[in-house]
């Protein structure tokens, strides 16, 4: 099963390669790995999607926790929680296609963040099913770049009813 | 006032209460070696190699319980430890490694003798640090030996770039140190803790496993008190051995491949096995689907990611071994009178069976020395009271079952690195660490040679470590596998060429002795031990000799190999090349 891993660590050099080596060390899979710095300048979040059987996900928990510099390790598979992804994607449609790609990218919400002679850039945040759904769309439209952020997820605070 | 980097990082091993380390000097860290020329107290040890400067201070670690130091320059000098390392790393032993590094302007850039030493040990330390700032330098070694001796030991190195150790600063220690990361659990889950009492107080036939981990915690005492008062038998791990005596009635030695059969068939049919300080290492478990089937498995270990790593477990406590046996056994002592001698005495007639049925043995011999025979008259001789070192392979396995370990901390070897050429440097640490101590590495005729050159180490230094070659001729472990599966194809495993070992002791200084029959084992053993001074003793042992029982790699730990299913028409042995 695919788990959504949220890592803070300390921000230190050489930290990345002990969670990346972690992975490569011990084979497990990692389908992306998102780093940024959080409201504390020392501390970083990671977000790592990966996947395994309960038993693998309880050893990458336990492993990740074990690192040194990993200060809270939260499966946020377990929580309700959100997660976003964005995707800036360079499409070169025909020119009788051109409206159907600017319609698209309006159902899904998204953004033309720049243009050219025969190419948009859009950009697409959202969920993994939204955003898998709208690459199966756009396929068909000549894609020419294409760059995914990867998940970052956080918890949701549940409204508790009394 | 202010030190340089070098002073300075004295000055912490000082703090440490540091007095002896194991180096080699190089370029970059000749600034430490020349403030160390003149220090009273703190000792170096000159090895003759990185890797068994790393060896010793694991040894001196094992042996003493304090974290033990090394000290080599940067490029080739810190990648001649990493085995060292790694071997620490598997065995959760303290050592701390201070490698020299180019200075910091220059890294990066493949300057002379540069080598990324932090990223090339990242995965086989507990911790590793890389000193950008002289001012950093006293903070990051107190982390250190703080990362290194705490919760699950293990090694930690430091990279000290020569402008660093060059550079001035305060002198300030820290005397407290908190890593807000870095939070070991000690005390078990009290609820956790209930259940397993209740668990062994309701188990028809318990077994306790004892892990090199009972030793790391000091808590042989515990297991001692609960095997006792609950009357539960003990196998042990290769790295347990010596957590619990040997010699007591309860038991039932090492488990594993090359485990006792009574231990073997003890786990395999018991109802619960109480796992302290173990990691269930494929040695000990064979196959794992075929693993104590019958048995509920508590488990208890100071490392969250050794419970169900490898089997499953049904009570997981997560803690320091000692603290955690001493509430089980408050608890069980608290449920008042229960008859255990009654309860368990069907389970323990069962073993006595096992035992008799099976027990560890080898053909007696007028006329060639067996290797086993040798440990027997070792552990006879000095009635178990020494420190014992092994290399790896036969003579390790056979020590683990020959010699009779009463005492934690008397058998140091390489357990899940298996690392060959250990022994030597280990028991080099060893006396160091206890210089009225007895010290004798059983080791092979392959493996002394991975680091002989420590002979000079141990001259000069006027140790009266022992060595004891059982001398094989062969790589035995590897001819043994092959006889076994490989249909006697010896490849590359035969040492035709060896050298004349009471030769190479005396070249060096130390004394040479050799025997060839049955009857110059015990007094050249005798002789031995009354020379104070550094002995190699080249026992020329049956070549043809087997580690009996052996479960196959891959079987279940009751499909074991015996000794008497050898008696085939013996078969000639050619050395395929
Ligand atoms: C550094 C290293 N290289 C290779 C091995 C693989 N290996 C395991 S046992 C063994 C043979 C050891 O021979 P020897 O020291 O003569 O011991 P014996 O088995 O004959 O007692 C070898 C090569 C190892 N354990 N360590
Ligand atoms: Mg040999």
């Amino acid at each position: 099963m695919r788990h959504t891993i949220s890592v803070l660590v300390e921000n230190k050099f050489g930290v990345l390669s002990r969670i990346s080596g972690l992975f490569s060390g011990r084979g497990y899979n990692i389908e992306s790995l998102t780093v940024g710095e959080t409201i504390d300048p020392q501390i970083s979040i990671m977000t790592i999607v990966t996947t395994g059987d309960d038993q693998i996900i309880e050893q990458i928990t336990k492993q990740l926790n074990k690192l040194i510099d990993v200060i809270k390790v939260t499966d946020m598979t377990e929580l309700d929680h959100v997660e976003r992804e964005m995707v800036l994607v360079k499409v070169a449609p025909k020119q009788e296609d051109k409206a159907e790609v600017l319609r698209l990218a309006e159902i899904f919400r998204g953004r033309v963040v720049d243009s050219g002679l025969t190419t948009y850039t859009l950009e697409i945040t959202g969920d993994e099913k939204k955003i898998e759904a709208f690459i199966e769309l756009i396929k068909p439209y000549s894609i020419k770049e294409f760059a995914r952020t990867g998940k970052v997820a956080i918890s949701r605070e549940g409204v508790k009813k009394k | 006032m202010k030190l340089s980097g070098a002073e300075i990082f004295i000055e912490c091993l000082k703090k440490e209460k540091v007095n002896t380390i194991f180096g080699y000097p190089g370029g970059v860290v000749l600034n430490i070696f020349d403030v160390l020329y003149d220090d009273k107290d703190l000792k170096l040890i000159l090895t003759r190699h990185e890797q068994g400067a790393v060896h010793a201070a694991d040894g001196y670690a094992r042996a003493s319980g304090k974290p033990g130091v090394a000290l080599v320059t940067s490029g080739p000098g810190a990648t001649n430890t990493v085995t060292g390392i790694a071997n620490a790393s598997m065995d959760s032993i303290p050592v701390i490694v201070f490698s020299g590094q180019v200075p910091t302007l220059l890294i990066g850039n493949d300057a002379f003798q540069e080598a990324d030493i932090v990223g090339i040990t990242r995965p086989c330390t507990k911790y590793n640090f890389l000193v950008k700032d002289v001012n950093d330098l006293s903070r990051i070694v107190r982390e250190a030996f703080y990362i290194a001796t705490t919760g699950r030991p293990g090694p930690v190195l430091i990279d000290l770039p020569k402008d660093v150790t060059s550079g001035k600063a305060d002198f300030l220690w820290p005397e407290k140190i908190r890593i807000r990361s870095y939070n070991p659990i000690y005390e078990g889950n009290r609820w956790m803790i209930t259940q397993a009492a209740n668990e062994i107080s309701k188990a028809k036939k318990p077994i306790i496993l004892s892990g090199g981990g009972v030793i790391l915690s000091g808590g042989h005492k515990e297991v001692k008190e609960l095997a006792e008062y609950a009357q539960v038998p003990v196998t042990m791990t290769l790295m347990g051995l010596g957590g619990f005596p040997g010699t007591h009635a309860l038991s039932l030695g090492m488990l594993g491949m090359h485990g006792t059969y009574y231990a073997n068939m003890a786990i395999q049919n018991s109802d619960l096995i109480v796992a302290i300080g173990a990691r269930f290492d494929d040695r000990v478990t064979g196959k794992v689907d075929a693993f104590a089937p019958h048995a509920k498995i508590i488990h208890i270990d100071i490392d969250p990611t050794s419970i169900r790593k490898n089997v499953r477990v049904d009570i997981p406590i997560v803690g320091d071994v000692k603290l955690v046996l001493r509430d089980i056994i408050k608890i069980l002592k608290e449920k008042g009178k229960i008859q255990w001698v009654e309860i368990r005495k069907a389970w323990l007639k069962k073993i006595d069976e096992w035992k008799k049925e099976r027990p560890l043995t080898y053909q007696k011999d007028d006329i060639v020395i067996r290797p086993q025979f040798v440990i027997e008259k070792i552990y006879e001789i000095t009635k178990g009271d020494a420190i014992i070192t092994t290399e790896v392979g036969q003579n390790q396995m056979w020590t683990a079952q020959f010699f009779k370990f009463d005492k934690p901390r008397t058998l140091l070897t390489s357990g899940g690195l298996g690392t060959m050429g250990y022994g030597f440097p280990a028991a080099i640490g060893a006396q160091l660490a206890f210089p009225d101590k007895l010290v004798i590495d059983i080791a092979g005729d392959g493996s002394i040679q991975m680091n002989i050159q420590e002979l000079a180490t141990a001259v000069i230094h006027k140790l009266p470590v022992k060595v004891a070659i059982l001398n094989n001729q062969y790589l035995g472990m590897v001819r043994q596998w092959q006889e076994l599966f490989f249909r006697e194809r010896y490849s590359y495993s035969h040492l035709d060429v060896a050298p004349d070992f009471v030769k190479v002791a005396e070249a060096y200084g130390a004394v040479g002795f050799r025997a060839t029959k049955p009857s110059e084992v015990e007094p050249i053993i005798k002789d031995a031990i009354k020379i104070k001074k550094t002995v190699f003793m080249d026992f020329r042992v049956n070549w043809k000799e087997k580690v009996y029982p052996m479960v196959p790699a891959g079987g279940a730990i009751d499909q074991m190999l015996y000794e008497e299913e050898e008696n085939k028409p013996e078969k000639k042995l050619r050395a395929v090349k």
